[in-house]
């Protein structure tokens, strides 16, 4: 029955939760997650990312739907019962037992009498072999954090599950824990489901991430994908930023549709398109700002036909080292994003130059304009 | 009590003005004026009493003629061997009593920690309730209820359990009142409060997540109670323990109210000496005895108990 290739995969059916005041944090949702990926649950707070996570580990009980590891059916299990383990948002370390004993508490659990062995090869795993008799509070918060993954990790589990494991740490130790995690994830090969609201996190660690929104998940597949091709305005922003020009369908010609942008025209591959076209239908019109390329409006001539062009302004610059910022107002839109490298810095792109954007057809994607345009980003997450 | 709020309460503003230019050397003596009226009432209503008592303690001589300071130690040894009866009976007591208030406090606390929700203030508030009326009328009160023709002993009789306490030795006949088992209910629910309140503060304090996580690693609840919820809560269990036990033991209305002759502890033997036979050393030495035990005892188990690396 059971092959032993999916025992630890994760299959959530028509999975929600609705909570006793009425708020329904995860609507019904489907997601399967293969025996061995390292998947990310990403979104901004309250999307209901944790509670989906919470679900799996057996500390939520879904209103609807069910959960499956393997072939296996746990719904309704209580979380000692299940194969998972859980690396809590600020850890959740037992005070009042030492390193080893945080680490052996869940072997011991399960009645496993000699541990002395097993735990000192985990903490040798996380490199705290010497901090063993130590209490948590001791411990640094990367130190803290790596005796949580020893502590699950440690229990074989079918599952990890990750909930914002790195919260709490700053930012290079960030970065360093999730080569870490990613190093140990590869080493041990079960499936890691992480629960984050740091796109760039999510797009580093991760083979698949779904971006949740609102109880929903929004778009589900691998970081280059979700990052060329949004298919919703809020993917499109939490996701790096994007450009989202509104435009107006003019005509389709073969592969392509022409939209009509101000007074100019614009070319968009219908393959990239992810909303109805019907003739004079609107569209966003999505474009990453280090695709765009800047040219000074004198040498607009030396731009090769075939590419989509628009006319602007610089409006600010900010050189950052490796690139320079532009913003760059438009008539068809405001305050549009370029990243140019610094490779030939053109001595005229200074604030109040006038400029022509253009790049390549191939690098635009189609969005449906019923959507909120500032969907995701950052101003619409302070507000 | 006046006296006390009025002591307590912080002094009329100093003038500690930080604008001001030698805020220094002023400042550095503002800790100690402020420490002050509490060094005072120390002084006055602890450490002047306490030399007092311990000179009495020391004392020879008779109300009519007068007492003088012989250094008469052996007073304690007489005072001793004649009551540690009592004494031992206090410390039993006592300690039934926290037993009792721990049994009883513990499951409270735990509810109102953890499941009592919306209720949690109205739980406090009935915790609270009963000192709202003199403790002299809640003892008396037990009187009424533990009474021998009372619903109480009709119920205990005809389910045999008197059968089970007399046979123990807590009760005799068909009574409860005037039985050790009388007393130690009756210091059981008087000191009920002092238990389950620092109960519910340290479970309070207990991160929710820890019990997730212990249950996440395989533990059932029951394990997560033994291993995580118990551990954490010491600090609770041992200032309840000390709160109930050290006032049970030197406790003596609930003795004098609800027990009998047999069942005198060492603060009835204390009030008598003092107020009855006027034996003013005897019952000097018989209090600095009791507190010398005490704080033997408590000492003993607070380093037992190794709660300092739980804060």
């Amino acid at each position: 029955m059971t092959t032993p290739d999916n025992s630890g995969d994760v299959r959530l059916s028509g999975i929600s939760k609705t909570y006793d005041n009425g708020f329904t944090a995860v609507q019904p949702l489907d997601l399967t997650v293969p025996q061995g990926s390292f998947f990310a649950l990403l979104g901004a707070s309250g999307c209901g990312k944790t509670t989906t996570l919470r679900m799996i580990a057996g500390l939520e009980e879904p209103t609807t739907g069910t959960v499956h590891l393997g072939d296996q059916e746990v719904t309704n299990l209580p979380p000692y019962k299940r194969p998972v383990n859980t690396v809590f948002q600020s850890y959740a370390l037992f005070p009042h037992l030492d390193i080893f004993e945080n680490v052996a508490f869940g072997l011991r659990r399960r009645g496993m009498k000699s541990v002395k062995k097993q735990v000192e090869e985990m903490l040798e795993l996380v490199q705290l072999g010497e901090q063993a008799r130590k209490k948590p509070h001791q411990l640094s918060g990367g130190q803290q954090q790596r005796v949580a993954v020893a502590r699950a990790l440690i229990n074989h589990p079918k599952v990890l599950l990750l909930d914002e494991p790195l919260g709490a740490l700053d930012l290079k130790l960030r970065r360093q824990m999730q080569l870490e995690l990613k190093r140990i994830q590869t080493e041990v090969g079960i499936t890691f489901v992480h629960v984050t609201h740091d796109q760039e996190e999510a797009m580093t660690m991760a083979d698949t991430v779904a971006v949740m929104n609102a109880g929903r998940v929004e778009q589900l597949g691998s970081p280059t994908d979700l990052y060329e091709n949004p298919n919703t305005t809020f993917v499109a922003n939490f996701l790096g930023t994007s450009n989202l020009i509104e435009a107006e369908v003019d005509t389709k010609n073969g592969d392509d549709i022409v939209l009509k942008a101000g007074g100019g025209k614009l070319v968009l591959p219908k393959a990239r398109c992810a909303a109805p076209t019907t003739a004079g239908g609107k569209v966003l019109v999505g474009i990453r700002p280090e695709k765009i390329s800047l040219t000074h409006a004198d040498d607009a001539g030396d731009i090769p036909e075939g590419r989509n062009r628009l006319t602007g302004r610089i409006a600010d610059a900010s050189f950052i080292g490796v690139s320079t910022q532009y913003v760059i107002d438009s008539p068809v839109c405001d305050e549009l994003a370029v990243y140019v490298q610094n490779v030939e810095r053109d001595g005229r792109l200074v604030p109040g130059a006038d400029v022509v954007l253009h790049w390549s057809p191939a690098h635009t994607f189609g969005l449906d304009a019923a959507q909120d345009i500032d969907a995701g980003t950052e101003e619409e997450a302070a507000a | 009590m006046t006296t006390l709020t009025e002591a307590e309460a912080p002094p009329p503003l100093a003038p500690t003005a930080p604008e001001q230019k030698p805020p220094r050397k002023r400042g550095r003596f503002t800790p100690y004026w402020l420490l002050l009226p509490g060094i005072l009432w120390l002084i006055v209503f602890f450490a002047l009493p306490m030399i007092y008592q311990a000179s009495t303690s020391v004392q020879q001589g008779s109300l009519e003629q007068g007492y003088k300071v012989t250094w008469h130690f052996a007073t304690y040894w007489d005072a001793f061997s004649e009551y540690w009866p009592q004494f031992l009976r206090s410390v039993f007591y006592a300690a039934g009593a926290t037993v009792l208030c721990l049994l009883l406090g513990y499951p409270l606390a735990y509810l109102i920690a953890f499941r009592a929700g919306r209720w949690r203030n109205l739980i406090m508030v009935l915790v609270i309730a009963p000192f709202f009326t003199s403790f002299l009328i809640r003892t008396l009160a037990w009187k009424t209820i533990l009474a021998d023709n009372g619903p109480v002993v009709h119920v205990l009789n005809s389910l045999h359990v008197l059968d089970v306490t007399n046979w123990l030795g807590w009760t005799a006949g068909d009574r409860v009142l005037a039985t050790p088992l009388a007393v130690v209910c009756g210091l059981t629910y008087n000191f009920l409060p002092f238990m389950i309140l620092p109960l519910y503060t340290s479970l309070e304090r207990i991160d929710g997540r820890l019990h997730e996580a212990a249950g996440d690693l395989y533990a059932r609840p029951w394990t997560t109670f033994r291993k995580v919820t118990f551990p954490l809560s010491m600090p609770g269990v041992v200032s309840g323990t000390l709160l109930t036990f050290i006032p049970a033991a030197g406790d003596y209305v609930n003795s004098e109210l609800l027990g009998s002759t047999d069942t005198r502890m060492i603060g009835n033997v204390i009030q008598t000496q003092f107020l009855r036979i006027l034996d003013y050393p005897t019952a000097a030495a018989l209090s600095f005895i009791l507190m010398a035990a005490i704080l033997a005892m408590v000492t003993i188990y607070i380093r037992r108990s190794g709660t300092e690396d739980l804060v």
